[in-house]
């Protein structure tokens, strides 16, 4: 077997576990000790008072017509500023969803989390947040059962005393009954 | 598009791919570029410039990781330049290092990617959460797959196409892989549909098995001028397009199930080839396989069948090593690994093997002339295209 006809040896030792448990091999190892406060910008800002307020705020772009959620003080499309605030709806659509067993490290869960792209009522077609859709059950087969793409939600707020100004603040989206469809 | 020189690579060099690899990121590239040396039969002196791919630094813990490697690359004392597109990367740097010597600046240039992701503890998928928007996306708790995982669901949901037919990339992709030397242990294998769909679902639906590994290699490709390659070899492969291009970030603002980008990739590389039916001009194809769903995307993307065709083509047989179209005939990186940047440039040097006729078990029944190596990344907003011929 060759990658080409004209090549035989292929340089790279493989390890296996138990040659680094056993001593065989040597590793250095370093721990990365850093933080950061990153400032939130003018857009997000705005945006993450408007969550402690239980309020989504998008911006409106004059040249595309556009309502933009996440908000962005200029738009990419034609490049100019947006120019407005437009409150959208704490409502909306799944555009696409997924059933979580890995957390962010790649340890596994066993609670499945349900990750999701949801397009808000009152911002334009196809401008989408991702969140996490909850109430929706706690086994892969209920919640395939019961997401749907195209389905209506709902914001889930926490307490308006436990909102920091943060994405967090929308515990998550549930089913929102008599949506429509 | 006008520039000085054709450019023709010349040697490609492979190291083993490895969940964990003995040796250094230096080690690596220093084994892979002198491979690609050898096999164009160029010294290192030979070389005037070179270019590096390697994704993201946090994976090694090592800041500016280009300028670390430039030694092992053959870098020492030369024009060097990183190319960094993350999973795009690989197919990045032969774009620069095919326009290093279109231009007109440089006859002979070395192209070396290399990642080592083993290093990263307990695993480098946590390495990937800096990739991601601090304020909206982390918070959530946000991984890779998740995000794949909600574009495969948007792809399968757009076009009606069932877990089942995406689960027959991975069959494909991991028999071709058997036949490849560098593959890593335990990746490539016979699998039936019902093991691949059956395998631990780790973010629906993207189950163990549609997703390619963790893995440490290098690779590396000689380009050179049309002058040189007349002097040093009779089976030069031609670079006859390159193409990029990048979409927003806002990844939640664009509708998932089509990648825009990179069918604007692939219609400058097209353009530039002078191809205008690709789907009878292209013989071989190695579309970016980093998870099953993304093959038939991209053949999609890259304007080979209609949107939501893929599947049909992938089920009736048309992308195997004997099809019509063969697409991933080295294993892709389901089938061989996934070192980022370096499974880009695994690629390219499948399509310049193939194109020489040399890929002994893994060569494609149908004779080719011409094939397309295409890789992927960013925040799932980068496309990266080289069609080679000969």
């Amino acid at each position: 077997m060759n990658v080409s006809v004209h090549i035989r040896d292929y340089p790279g030792i493989p390890l296996k576990d138990r040659d680094i448990a056993e001593g065989r091999v040597l590793t250095t190892e370093w721990r990365v000790k850093a933080r950061y406060a990153w400032d939130t910008g003018a857009a997000l800002g705005r945006f993450f008072r408007g969550l402690k307020e239980g309020k989504i705020y998008g911006r409106w772009c004059p040249g595309c017509d556009r309502i933009v959620v996440p908000p962005r003080m200029f738009c990419e499309w034609c490049f100019r500023p947006t120019v407005r605030w437009v409150e959208v709806g704490d409502t909306g659509r799944v555009n696409t969803f997924s059933v979580s067993y890995v957390n962010w490290d790649a340890s596994r869960s066993t609670v499945p989390r349900v990750p999701a792209v949801i397009e808000l009522d009152g911002a334009s077609p196809g401008m989408g947040i991702m969140h996490l859709l909850g109430e929706v059950g706690d086994t892969l087969e209920e919640i395939l059962r019961r997401v749907k793409v195209g389905m209506p939600v709902r914001a889930v707020w926490k307490p308006p005393a436990e909102r920091q100004g943060a994405i967090t603040d929308i515990l998550y989206f549930a089913p929102r009954p008599g949506g429509g469809e | 598009m006008g520039y000085r020189n054709r450019v023709a690579i010349v040697g490609a060099g492979l190291t083993r791919f490895m969940r964990r690899a003995q040796e250094t990121g230096k080690e690596l590239c220093f084994e892979a570029a002198r491979m690609a040396l050898d096999a164009a039969g160029l010294r290192p002196r030979d070389v005037e410039a070179v270019v590096m791919a390697t994704a993201p630094d946090v994976f090694d813990g090592v800041h500016m990781k280009g300028e670390s490697l430039a030694d092992g690359a053959g870098g020492f004392r030369k024009p060097y330049m990183r190319s960094f597109v993350g999973g795009g990367s690989g197919v990045f740097a032969v774009i620069h290092g095919w326009y290093h010597v279109a231009s007109g600046h440089f006859d002979t240039v070395l192209v070396v990617a290399e990642e080592k992701m083993s290093s990263c503890l307990p695993h480098p998928q946590a390495a990937f959460n800096g990739i991601y928007d601090q304020f909206l996306e982390r918070p959530l708790g946000v991984n890779l797959l998740w995000i794949f995982a909600l574009e495969m669901n948007r792809y399968m949901q757009v076009h009606g196409i069932p877990l089942e037919t995406i689960a027959l990339v991975s069959v494909k992709n991991k028999k071709n892989g058997l036949d490849h030397p560098c593959a890593q242990e335990g990746i490539p294998g016979h699998y039936t549909v019902e093991e691949i769909v059956g395998s631990e679902v780790m973010v629906w639906p993207v189950t163990r098995l549609m997703v390619s590994p963790v893995t440490d290699a290098a690779a590396a490709v000689v380009m050179v001028s049309e002058q040189v390659a007349k002097r040093i070899t009779d089976k030069p492969v031609w670079v006859k397009g390159v193409g990029w291009h990048l979409d927003s970030s806002y990844w939640t603002n664009r509708d998932l199930y089509y990648p825009k980008y990179v069918e604007y990739a692939a219609r400058m590389a097209y353009d530039m080839a002078g191809i205008t039916n690709p789907r009878r001009e292209i013989d071989v194809v190695e579309a970016y396989d980093p998870f099953a769903y993304k093959e038939l995307h991209h053949m999609e993307g890259l304007l080979l069948c209609d949107k939501g065709e893929a599947p049909r083509l992938l089920e009736k047989g048309i992308t195997a090593r004997d099809g019509e179209l063969p697409v991933c005939p080295s294993g892709g990186l389901l089938g061989v690994g996934n070192p980022i940047a370096a499974a880009g440039l695994m690629k390219v040097a499948e399509i310049f093997w193939q194109l020489r006729g040399e890929a002994g078990a893994r060569q494609v029944s149908r004779p080719v002339r011409t094939g397309l190596a295409q890789a992927w990344g960013d925040l799932m907003q980068v496309g990266t295209v080289v069609v080679l011929g000969v």
